[in-house]
């Protein structure tokens, strides 16, 4: 269950970005998460419930951007669905891709911030 | 009235960040890291046994950090090969981050090692998505444990520099169709290679060392595609518009013996 860490960085990321943007409560932080990333989006979520308490992000919702693993042939030139279980022999030719085009990503991409002023 | 701020930003860059800052310190003393991941059960630990008794009977300063969530069993057992070890316990966490590994090689890492070998915590999930600053990631399954496990562990074997086969001496006992354990291992790791041990016979110990020991001497390791994607990502994150905050690894006084 390391997504715990996972969500206390997310939760650390999110609360300096709103400090540097002048403070005020973040109301949603988005998240991109690759099917690669080595990361359980629904034990992200539980686990954010329990990071963000007490913090700036206390009534964040987080929303996840699932990224499908994706990769491309180098024999035929195909690009596949890297899929679950994953593989890298390209489901057209049988090649062996060496390419992963997406899938690890595993980053926040931007939070939503209440102004201060209201 | 609510803005978006734009953030692009991976969410491990500080551990990443803390990692290469430690790859590149421990470099400068002439030391390499090895990560060790695998399940509970592999043969980790028997298998570095031997690992540690082959490498420091060669003359090169060997030293080891064993990581478990209770008991300091481990670290009497590697003891027993006469290198320096350390046994490092993370009260229940499921993995080693770089800032631990840093913090417990303070004032213990042996001027002049060469090799630290790292028995993460064993689990192949966790360990998988950290970085420690290691030169070489081998991840490591017994033939007991079945030909299928690097699907159902991709990010662990996809990440690896080395798969080691441990157990090896069982292999016909459990029927290891190893065919379909190579193709499973390049399916989510193309180019990776494939190590054969057993801790038992002795079988496969002298050639792992010798390709760890490469290493050391400065020979290129296997790059993972899937290494390689997560680069790309990380890359393109010191171009966002929140910038690159790079964390100074401390001050001077701070630093590693």
């Amino acid at each position: 269950m390391h997504e715990l860490s996972i969500a206390e960085a997310i939760v650390e990321r999110a609360a300096e970005t709103a400090r540097l943007h002048g403070g005020g409560r973040v109301t949603a932080v988005r998240v991109t998460v690759g099917e690669l990333a080595g990361v359980v989006p629904d034990a992200l979520r539980f686990s954010f419930e329990v990071a963000r308490v007490g913090t700036a992000l206390e009534t964040a919702r987080l929303v996840v951007r699932d990224v499908p693993a994706r990769a491309r042939c180098a024999p035929c030139g195909g690009e596949f669905a890297v899929g679950s279980p994953p593989s890298m022999w390209c489901p057209r030719c049988d090649g062996l891709s060496r390419e992963l085009l997406g899938g690890r990503e595993l980053e926040v991409t931007a939070i939503e911030l209440e102004e201060a002023s209201g | 009235m609510c803005r978006v701020v734009d953030v692009r930003r991976a969410v491990l860059a500080k551990n990443d960040t803390l990692a290469g800052a430690l790859r590149e310190e421990l470099a400068g003393r002439g030391t390499i890291v090895v990560n060790l991941l695998s399940s509970p059960g592999s043969g980790k630990t028997a298998l570095l046994e031997r690992v540690l008794a082959h490498t420091s009977a060669r003359g090169v300063p060997t030293a080891a950090l064993t990581a478990d969530l209770a008991t300091e069993h481990d670290a009497r057992r590697l003891a027993r090969s006469g290198v320096p070890v350390r046994q490092v316990l993370t009260g229940g966490l499921c993995h080693l981050e770089a800032a631990q590994l840093r913090a417990h090689l303070e004032g213990w890492l042996p001027a002049g090692t060469r090799v630290l070998y790292v028995e993460n915590v064993g689990n192949l999930v966790c360990p998988a998505s950290y970085d420690l600053g290691e030169t070489l990631r081998i991840t490591l399954m017994s033939v007991t444990e079945g030909e299928d496990k690097p699907l159902k562990y991709p990010t662990a074997f996809g990440l690896a520099h080395l798969v080691v086969l441990t157990k090896t001496d069982l292999e016909r006992a459990v029927g290891f169709d190893r065919a379909a354990f190579v193709r499973n291992v390049t399916g989510v790791n193309p180019g990776v290679e494939i190590a054969e041990t057993s801790a038992r016979s002795g079988e496969g110990v002298e050639s792992l060392v010798d390709r760890v020991l490469a290493v050391v001497r400065g020979a290129a390791v296997h790059r993972p595609a899937m290494a390689a994607a997560a680069h790309a990502v990380a890359h393109a994150n010191t171009h966002g518009p929140d910038g690159d905050h790079a964390l100074p690894l401390g001050d001077p006084a701070g630093r590693l013996p």
